[in-house]
């Protein structure tokens, strides 16, 4: 039986990015505010001191600091004619764990998406005609405009210190920043990160060849700042330890950065650790939550009364969440009915590897997000007429790192191994690079979440299953975004090009992204969304999923958590001037 | 299964408290008390405030009274001690270790049975001035009242009248769990004798009234010297350096005269201000015993009063400086090695500069702290790591992370041996014994 604790006003659920700025500010609002953390708790210095905390072996390869399958895995499989299997080693993305979630293991791009990605199919349409989207793809508009979220983009850019070149401040072109870009009310927070010797190459063969490189958003943070909750970040070293990484100086924005260190002091709030989450308790006629319950180390069961609850797991997990409490009706792929776990999408990552001639390059200088950009093939910034597909990404010289293990670059027809791999690495790795393109991944009718009807997790209950494969649209927005990237590469004079599109069928055995999104999409017809323009569920209203990659109702040719981050503060205010006056639907 | 929960969590359990030194004399004292038994010859006044003048005393119940008498409880850190960690305010209970055994702080919440609430004026004013409690019980000087002594009786009486106002809790405190000969409360007749000089503060009439406040501050409530002024071999003050820095808990509290290389002579006053009212400023971060003294007491002054004692410091104190010693030679095999040490494990956040980064990362460069002739604090450290203090202007709280498992004795000596004579530094170099030394203490302590 699980021991009933004391109610309180607000229940987080995941102490990530999402929670941290909805604890932050509903705790601030006077709320009584609990987070229950599934994993650890995780602090800067303590935890990732800058001495030690680069351990390639520990982090990047053992994956130290993400979840374990045996705590919670999921099945896969590519369509439904196939029977899905558990996965038992999380390679393609990796679900983070432990108090600070994806924004401790971060890369620290920080993109916003598209004005135009906004309204998606209405655009599309629009401009190419109903008939131009394939039938089975399920894009749809965001319940919100981009004018609506900018005030909130801007807000979480500051929470962070985000380094960058604004390239459209109010409508006025700023020189040297992405041409494409939305509006901004307001620079970035601080200037961008010094770019490395491959970076300056790329963005000069890109401006030849009639391209705009500008220098990658990045919360790895190009001078200290002090936020606009007190907190002061550092000034990044360029280790090139950010992804899969704690950063222990203070460098790299993450909830433990920006906001726990004022979260912590309001004496209403309180983080339970090493807690699961297995249910959020409805009323009896479902129409209400009631709180939680969750599972300690021990196996205690515990109940946690709460007035609101806000799902503020990592995206993929949120959906499990949902369906495993029975909010919201579940998605049946074959009917075309319900909502939860419709249109999951990922992202269509692709690269193009060059080994140039005569160059010292200094990989290792790095950080998770520093590299020249260029945005001309991203959403509709092109025109796909005739192209035969819709979407885009961003694309350039964003190579993360070069750590010793995992970067071994060598020319084609090397040995996999032994003295001649030994010879060719050291020969290679000062002049080898990696560019990669970013693109988007629409949404589909059979790309899904769902109960998978034969696995379980320990605490046995359904592991949830993914059915996701590459539809032609993508594998050939990836095939065209690809051959212009390496078009540019070529006139960098390389003495090898690898171009690599991506192709299908989507495996689950190289890492591409972490970037899962959908299955609680937000909209504004809950006939085809699970949460409203307030990321507030339609069925049961003090239930909010506020602002995980969940929310999405397709993923876009940029990075996730910048838009996170955004709705993150979109649904706080949402919740602390609308719904806390007069709890109910807030559409 | 955690639980974390506001910032005083983070700080750890084991909260710091200004507790006194005297210990380390006791052993010798009553050794000679037992043995020549010259206890018995008194003296001591009866009581010091026999002769002094009698206020008249005002309104018990009005506010003023009571707001300054809450006021002054905060510059005296009265909380500090008298609070168990999680406990009620005030109700006492927190146990102080000392290598002579434990003393649990009192309840000064007015329960009448457990605490002070029948306590008369006079008892009270006895306790602040005289260290004496009901019944002329000798207090141990843990208590700082050789400092308190220094307050007013108004001033000690409004402390009186808030404590009145507050809570009671019935809270029943053995104090006294000194094992024989320690816990005989008289031998502080004979403490009291060599080291207290009672009497009220005496204002400077040549200084501002903005100087004699925080002189009158730093000497009385505030009780800096309790932790900043060397002591004797019998744990008194040493009356010729005041505030030049001491060593207790394993921490070297700071010399915070006004001498340029080992004080605080190069802060400008504003920075002074700004470390006590937030905990941190251009060089360097509160931690340890002393974020406790920021995050309980300094950071909830007025501006005025750390104006004030900001002013007193910077002038006041003996210029006690030297010239600073010859730095190390750089092409010292210690210096060679700490220096890439220092690449490996400091650079990150202290930068090769050594300036760090002002409210993240103290400046090694020009430190006081990092050239004093006391490396206590310096190779604590690096041993267990610190957090500094958040304060509400500066949340932060970043981190020195533990380097116990990592380096041995001899780098930490060798890279304290470095940072101290690099970037215009000079300092002595550091012994790979002391920090062995240090280890040893700090593996012993609870």
């Amino acid at each position: 039986m699980p021991r009933k604790l004391p109610r309180k006003d607000v229940v987080i659920i995941g102490l990530g990015w999402t929670g941290s700025i909805l604890g932050y500010e509903l705790a601030k609002a006077g709320l009584d505010v609990v987070a229950i953390e599934r994993g650890p708790w995780r602090d800067t210095a303590t935890d990732f001191p800058p001495a030690s905390a680069q351990d390639e072996l520990r982090y990047a390869v053992r994956l130290d600091l993400f979840l374990r399958p045996d705590q919670e895995t999921l099945t896969f499989r590519n369509n439904a004619s196939q029977t899905a299997l558990p996965i038992r080693n999380f390679v393609s993305f990796l679900p983070g764990n432990g108090v600070g979630g994806a924004g401790v293991h971060w890369n620290g791009q920080t993109w916003r998406f598209l004005p135009t990605d906004f309204r998606l199919r209405s655009h599309l349409e629009e401009r190419y005609g109903k008939d131009a989207l394939p039938s089975d793809m399920t894009i749809q508009d965001w319940p919100l405009s981009y004018d609506d979220l900018e005030p909130y983009y801007d807000r979480f850019e500051k929470l962070c210190g985000t380094s960058g070149k604004a390239g459209n401040i109010r409508g006025i072109k700023q020189l040297g920043g992405n041409p494409f870009e939305g509006w901004r009310s307001s620079e970035y927070p601080t200037p961008p990160l010094k770019q490395g010797y491959g970076a300056t190459l790329f963005a000069e063969a890109a401006r030849k060849t009639g391209h705009n490189p500008f220098p990658q958003p990045a919360s790895n943070l190009s001078e200290a700042y002090v936020n606009p909750l007190g907190i002061k970040l550092g000034q990044c070293t360029y280790c090139g330890f950010c992804e899969r990484f704690g950063c222990g100086n203070y460098s790299k924005a993450s909830p433990q950065t920006c906001v726990l260190p004022a979260l912590l002091r309001f004496p209403n709030f309180t983080a339970q650790t090493e807690s699961e989450v297995t249910k959020i308790n409805l009323d009896s006629a479902g129409k209400r939550a009631t709180g939680v319950t969750y599972v300690d180390t021990s196996g205690q069961e515990w109940e946690q009364p709460a007035n609101i609850v806000l799902v503020c797991a990592f995206a993929l997990f949120n959906v499990r969440l949902m369906l495993l409490s029975g909010i919201g009706k579940p998605y049946d792929a074959q009917a075309g009915q319900g909502v939860v776990g419709r249109n999951y999408a990922y992202q269509t990552t692709s690269s193009v590897g060059l080994i140039l001639k005569d160059k010292v390059l200094n990989p290792f200088i790095a950080t998770g997000s520093h590299g020249m950009m260029i945005d001309d093939y991203n959403g509709d910034n092109f025109d796909h007429s005739g192209l035969g597909f819709v979407g885009g990404g961003y694309m350039g010289f964003g190579q993360t790192n070069a750590r010793p293990i995992q970067t071994r670059p060598v020319p084609a027809g090397t040995p996999k191994w032994g003295a001649q791999w030994k010879k060719a690495t050291a020969e290679t790795y000062q002049r080898a690079c990696s560019l990669a393109t970013h693109g988007s991944s629409y949404s589909y009718k059979d790309c899904y979440l769902d109960l998978d009807p034969t696995y379980t997790d320990r605490l046995g209950r359904p592991l949830m299953r993914m059915t996701f494969d590459f539809h032609e649209n993508e594998l050939k927005m990836s095939a065209f975004l690809t051959d212009r990237l390496a078009e540019i590469a070529r006139t960098m004079d390389p003495v090898e090009l690898v171009a690599l599109p991506r192709k299908g069928p989507y495996t689950l055995t190289a890492y591409q992204t972490t970037h899962n999104t959908g299955g609680t999409v937000m909209g504004a017809d809950p006939g085809t969304s699970v949460v409203n323009r307030y990321c507030q569920s339609w069925d049961v209203h003090n239930v909010f999923v506020p602002g995980g990659a969940s929310v999405f109702p397709q993923n876009h040719g940029y990075n996730p958590t910048d838009t996170v981050g955004a709705l993150a503060y979109w649904t706080a205010d949402a919740i602390r001037d609308r719904y806390l006056r007069n709890p109910g639907p807030l559409v | 299964m955690r639980v974390w929960q506001t910032s005083d969590a983070r700080l750890g359990a084991s909260r710091h408290r200004r507790r006194h030194y005297v210990f380390l004399a006791l052993a010798a004292v009553m050794l000679l008390l037992l043995g020549a038994g010259a206890f018995l010859a008194p003296r001591w006044p009866r009581s010091a405030s026999a002769n002094a003048q009698r206020y008249p005393v005002d309104d018990r119940q009005a506010f003023d009274r009571i707001e300054r008498g809450r006021y002054l409880a905060v510059v005296a850190d009265c909380a500090g001690c008298h609070t168990a960690p999680g406990g009620p305010p005030f109700a006492g209970g927190l146990a102080l270790q000392t290598p002579f055994g434990t003393l649990v702080t009192p309840n000064i919440t007015p329960d009448r049975e457990t605490g002070i609430g029948s306590w008369t004026d006079e008892e009270f004013v006895a306790a602040m001035h005289e260290g004496r409690g009901r019944g002329g019980m000798r207090l141990y000087p843990a208590m700082p009242y050789p400092a308190y002594a220094k307050m007013t009786r108004d001033d000690v009486l409004s402390i009186l009248a808030y404590f009145k106002t507050i809570e009671p809790v019935h809270n029943a405190v053995t104090v006294n769990q000194l094992p024989f000969p320690f816990n005989i409360r008289l031998g502080m007749a004979f403490w009291n004798f060599l080291n207290f000089a009672p009497g009220p503060f005496q204002p400077d009439p040549q200084k501002s009234s903005e100087w004699n406040r925080g002189a009158y501050l730093v000497q009385g409530a505030g009780h800096c010297g309790t932790c900043h002024t060397p002591k004797t071999l019998l744990g008194g003050d040493q009356t010729g350096a005041p505030l030049a820095g001491a060593t207790l808990q394993d921490w070297f509290a700071p010399n915070i005269t006004t001498d340029p290389r080992k004080g605080i002579g190069n802060w400008p006053l504003d920075e002074v201000v700004h470390y006590l009212k937030t905990g941190t400023n251009s060089w360097t971060l509160a931690s340890g015993p002393m974020a406790e003294a920021v995050v309980h007491s300094t950071s909830l002054m007025t501006n005025e009063d750390l104006a004030a004692i900001a002013t007193y410091l910077k002038d006041s104190g003996v210029a006690v400086s030297t010239s600073p010693p010859t730095s190390v030679s750089a092409n010292d095999a210690a210096i060679r090695a700490g220096a890439a040490i220092y690449k490996d494990n400091c650079a990150a956040c202290h930068k090769d500069s050594g300036v760090g980064e002002s409210a993240l990362f103290p400046s090694l460069s020009g430190s006081a702290l990092v050239q004093s002739d006391d490396v206590t604090t310096l190779a604590r450290l690096i041993l267990q790591g610190s957090r500094a203090v958040a304060t509400p202007d500066k949340p932060t709280a970043p981190a020195m992370p533990v380097f116990d498992w990592r380096l041995n004795d001899a780098q930490i000596a060798a890279v304290l041996t470095f940072i101290r004579n690099r970037w215009g530094n000079a300092a002595a170099p550091v012994a790979a014994s002391t920090v062995a030394r240090q280890r040893a203490l700090l593996a012993r302590s609870p």
